[in-house]
């Protein structure tokens, strides 16, 4: 359900955005024109406590400055991306979803790899079921959960156990990273294959069960720009930054 | 004169977007569908599951809301008391409840922590969410309202003078109710029923919620909508179609009640 | 097969205490204005409508007291109400069959029963039919042999005749009347018809808002009404009022002379409209009895006219029923004044 939601946020805000753009005579090469601006950026739901983090920051450093940050899964975002949605930067968990994106995407703009994330296990506090690996995951009489084949905390749960020669038996595909952890959250599910970063954010509802890294799948964030406008210039460097990549590491990221 | 033709033509632009809302979405479904492919899209190895998963789990929704929704019904059209207005009212909820509290909702009942959900676990060892029975449960909680409040309607419009009758002539509670009310609101619950299933087959929030998803074993045919889209359009399109058409059929079978 | 049912019931303001007894193989007749009271006593004889009081016995058998109540199925009554309510989706014999099959007996022997009961009231031949294909007439009828299909002790007849047109009511009426002379239970009709209560009933039993105003035989209430709406009915002018004389009443329309009268005290005086002669002006001679009254109303109904009017001094209401001549003659239109007159002979006085 949460795609769904987001999705329509992020049109909603981008509309937004292209209005208060054309409000004030704005235009993709505006740089002679000063505030107030706005800088549209679409996220991968797992990165949205630190983008809202970040984004504030940057607006606090820059009075009349706007940054929208709509989160999603990033294939939704992509394509809404694809078909037509405004956006000065987009930030994805995973390159796969890149190719939703049309092509010479980054041709005006740059890319970059933003920061990087492993699996981790979600437990229930204590982990009563002394869960400790993949392999608790083709336990029958346990109820795991994993993200849907199609979105990208899926794809590298499928990567990992297929490089590990098991055959997981997830009572559900949840449609994303948060739906999946919820169901451990909510006591509903034993174990949840999630990124580090959500567990973190998380906090001490979930336990974490770390993967050793021979068994671990990476996943790459890239982050692309697609203009060069003074705050979307500003955004992503502060993105790339020392201070951005603190706050990600904090929140679970593995940095660059 | 002007001015009548005037307000005519702005009420008809009105009408006229009012139609365009919502025909033009199923214009776009129907447009972007690739025909010559429909069939070969729909052989996505999510796609058969997930329609074979909807019907059977919607039939069961369907014949157990007949079982219980049309003895539901029948009471509610003879009762007078504030229980009565107190249970419509608690069945009119789950029509204008966001289906997705629906579902958390459910899963505070029926989960491994809930309140029914608990001790059944502790007992039994049974675990509802992620069964098709948590699907069936899901299609239950929106479809039966609907249900049995399209049966009640139908059932309350019967002349009561006719239980009446029945009862002098010696028919029992159950005889006046299997004999009498059930024939005489028989185009009522036959709208109803299609109504109902109509609902559970397009049941996403509190399925996806409650039941998770599952290719073959809770990912109806929605969810399964929903997920091809990131993955597999064409699919995602060419199923869309096919629940387009499920529910055009289903119209039709109204038809011959709305139209009178 | 006798009834005895004594019904209280109180549905908000409205209260109804109405007792109706009658003897085995007899028809009683519920008299009254709508909203009387009625069919609120039938409802509560078939187990329609709880009692609040009272009870219903049936030859000795209790079906309602304070005690015991029976549900609507196990007390033997008939129900054919003004709008047959014949069950839409069956067929005429399947209507009749649904009495005897919802009281325990064989598909087989059940429709023997419906097609023997539809054959004594001469539809045997429309037993296919839906009630949709029938006319009023004929699904009254079959709503009839329905409610007899089941041997009722008591057969509740509500208005059964109201919703026809004249011609198909006195076919229904005499058809009623024949099938009735052989029912071995008791009949309670009600109805507003007078014609109906006097050609079917053995007693009549008047009630107004509740209560019972008068009951007896026909030719007794017909002769002797003891109320306003009873006197209505039957076609009587009457007048509450207390003895003076062994000849001389005084009423609410004034002192009536009457030709001897052997009671004292409070007396009911009545006489018919046709007794009443009308003048233009105050007659000499030997009636004593002459009021000075307006005309209201005149229906001409073929020789005759019903002349409604209402005496100046009391403002009473008196009918007279005279000739179309005398309309004529006297002029009688609405607004008029004339002397409408009544001979001693004419006049009886009975105690109230």
């Amino acid at each position: 359900m949460k795609p769904v939601g987001a999705g329509l946020g992020a049109a909603l805000g981008a509309t937004a955005a292209v209005l208060l753009l054309a409000s004030c005579g704005g235009t993709s090469e505006g740089a002679t024109q000063q505030p107030p601006s706005t800088v549209t950026v679409l996220a991968a739901a797992s990165l949205t406590e630190a983008f809202t983090e970040l984004a504030t920051a940057y607006e606090d450093a820059h009075p009349g400055v706007t940054v929208e940050v709509s989160t999603g899964s990033s294939t939704t975002l992509a394509q809404q991306i694809a078909e037509g949605a405004p956006a000065d930067v987009y930030a994805g968990a995973g390159t796969g979803a890149l190719a939703q994106l049309p092509e010479g995407y980054a041709a005006d703009g740059g890319e970059e790899v933003l920061t990087r994330n492993v699996l981790e296990i979600a437990v229930q506090p204590g982990n009563p079921q002394a869960i400790s690996g993949l392999t608790d995951f083709a336990r029958t009489d346990l109820d795991t959960v994993l993200c849907a084949e199609t979105v990208p905390c899926g794809r590298a749960a499928d990567e990992a156990f297929a490089s590990a020669g098991i055959t997981a038996t997830p009572a559900s595909r949840e449609l994303d990273v948060k739906a999946t952890l919820a169901k451990v959250e909510l006591g509903e599910a034993d174990a949840a294959m999630v990124y580090r970063s959500d567990i973190v954010a998380a906090r001490d509802a979930v336990e974490g069960v770390v993967i050793p890294d021979e068994e671990n799948v990476t996943l790459d964030y890239p982050l692309v720009w697609f203009d060069e406008d003074e705050h979307t210039l500003g955004f992503v460097e502060l993105l790339l930054g020392d201070r951005g990549q603190q706050v990600l590491t904090d929140l679970g990221f593995s940095g660059r | 004169m002007r001015r009548l033709a005037g307000s005519s033509a702005l009420l008809f632009a009105l009408a006229g977007l009012g139609v365009a809302l919502v025909a033009l979405p199923m214009l776009g479904l129907l447009l972007r569908t690739d025909w010559g492919d429909v069939l070969d899209d729909l052989r996505s190895p999510i796609v058969w599951p997930a329609i074979r998963l909807s019907l059977i789990t919607t039939a069961i929704t369907l014949v157990l809301a007949l079982i219980v929704g049309t003895p539901l019904a029948w009471l509610l059209s003879r009762s007078q008391g504030r229980a009565g207005r107190w249970l419509r009212a608690l069945l009119t909820v789950p029509i204008v409840l966001p289906p997705v509290v629906g579902g958390v909702a459910l899963l505070l009942a029926y989960g491994r922590n809930g309140v029914v959900g608990a001790p059944i676990f502790e007992a039994f060892g049974l675990r509802l969410p992620f069964t098709p029975v948590a699907v069936v449960l899901a299609q239950l909680f929106v479809a039966l309202p609907f249900y049995v409040l399209a049966v009640e309607g139908a059932m309350r419009s019967v002349d009561r003078r006719f239980d009446a009758v029945a009862a002098t002539l010696g028919a029992s509670p159950t005889r006046v109710f299997l004999r009498v009310a059930l024939p005489l609101a028989a185009p009522g619950i036959v709208a109803g029923a299609a109504l109902a299933w109509a609902r559970a087959l397009g049941e996403f929030g509190a399925t996806i919620t409650f039941a998770g998803n599952l290719t073959g074993r809770t990912q109806t045919a929605p969810l399964a909508v929903y997920v091809s889209l990131q993955s597999d359009p064409q699919a995602a399109i060419a199923l869309s179609v096919t629940m387009l058409a499920v529910s055009v059929a289903v119209l039709g079978l109204l038809r011959g009640r709305w139209s009178g | 097969m006798s009834l005895d049912a004594h019904v209280v019931t109180h549905r908000g303001d409205f209260a109804v205490d109405v007792a109706v007894q009658t003897d085995p193989g007899t028809t009683v007749a519920l008299l009254g204005p709508n909203g009387s009271g009625k069919t609120t006593t039938l409802d509560a004889i078939a187990g329609l409508l709880p009692l609040d009081g009272g009870h219903v016995r049936v030859s000795g058998v209790t079906w309602a007291d304070a005690h015991t109540v029976l549900p609507p199925q196990r007390r033997r009554t008939g129900l054919v109400a003004a709008n047959h309510l014949l069950f839409p989706h069956l067929t005429a014999l399947e209507n009749v069959a649904f009495g005897p099959r919802s009281r325990g007996l064989g598909r087989s022997a059940a429709r023997a029963r419906a097609r023997a009961e539809l054959d004594a009231l001469g539809i045997g031949d429309l037993a296919g039919r839906r009630p949709t294909a029938l006319s009023n007439g004929q699904a009254q009828r079959t709503a009839l042999a329905r409610a007899l299909a089941t041997d009722p002790a008591v057969l509740l007849l509500d208005e059964p005749l109201s919703a026809l047109d004249p011609t198909t009511r006195a076919e229904v009426r005499a058809g009623l009347a024949h099938r009735l002379a052989g029912f071995a239970g008791v009949t309670v009709l009600v109805t507003h018809d007078p014609l109906d209560a006097l050609t079917l009933a053995d007693r009549l039993v008047f009630v107004e808002a509740g209560r019972v105003v008068q009951s007896g035989p026909p030719a007794e209430v017909v002769a002797r009404p003891r109320d306003a709406y009873v006197a209505h009915v039957v076609g009587l002018n009457l007048y509450a009022g207390e003895t003076r004389s062994q000849t001389l009443v005084e009423t609410s329309v004034g002192p009536v002379v009457t030709s001897g009268h052997d009671h004292v005290g409070p007396s009911w005086v009545s006489f018919a409209p046709a007794a009443v002669s009308l003048y233009p002006a105050r007659p000499g001679g030997s009636p004593r009895n002459a009021w000075e009254c307006t005309v209201r109303a005149v229906e001409i109904v073929g020789q005759t006219a019903r002349v409604r009017l209402t005496d100046d001094a009391s403002g009473e209401p008196v009918v007279a029923e005279v000739t179309t001549a005398s309309v004529a003659e006297l002029r009688l239109q609405t607004g008029a004044t004339v002397w409408a007159t009544v001979k001693a002979t004419e006049v009886t006085a009975y105690p109230a």
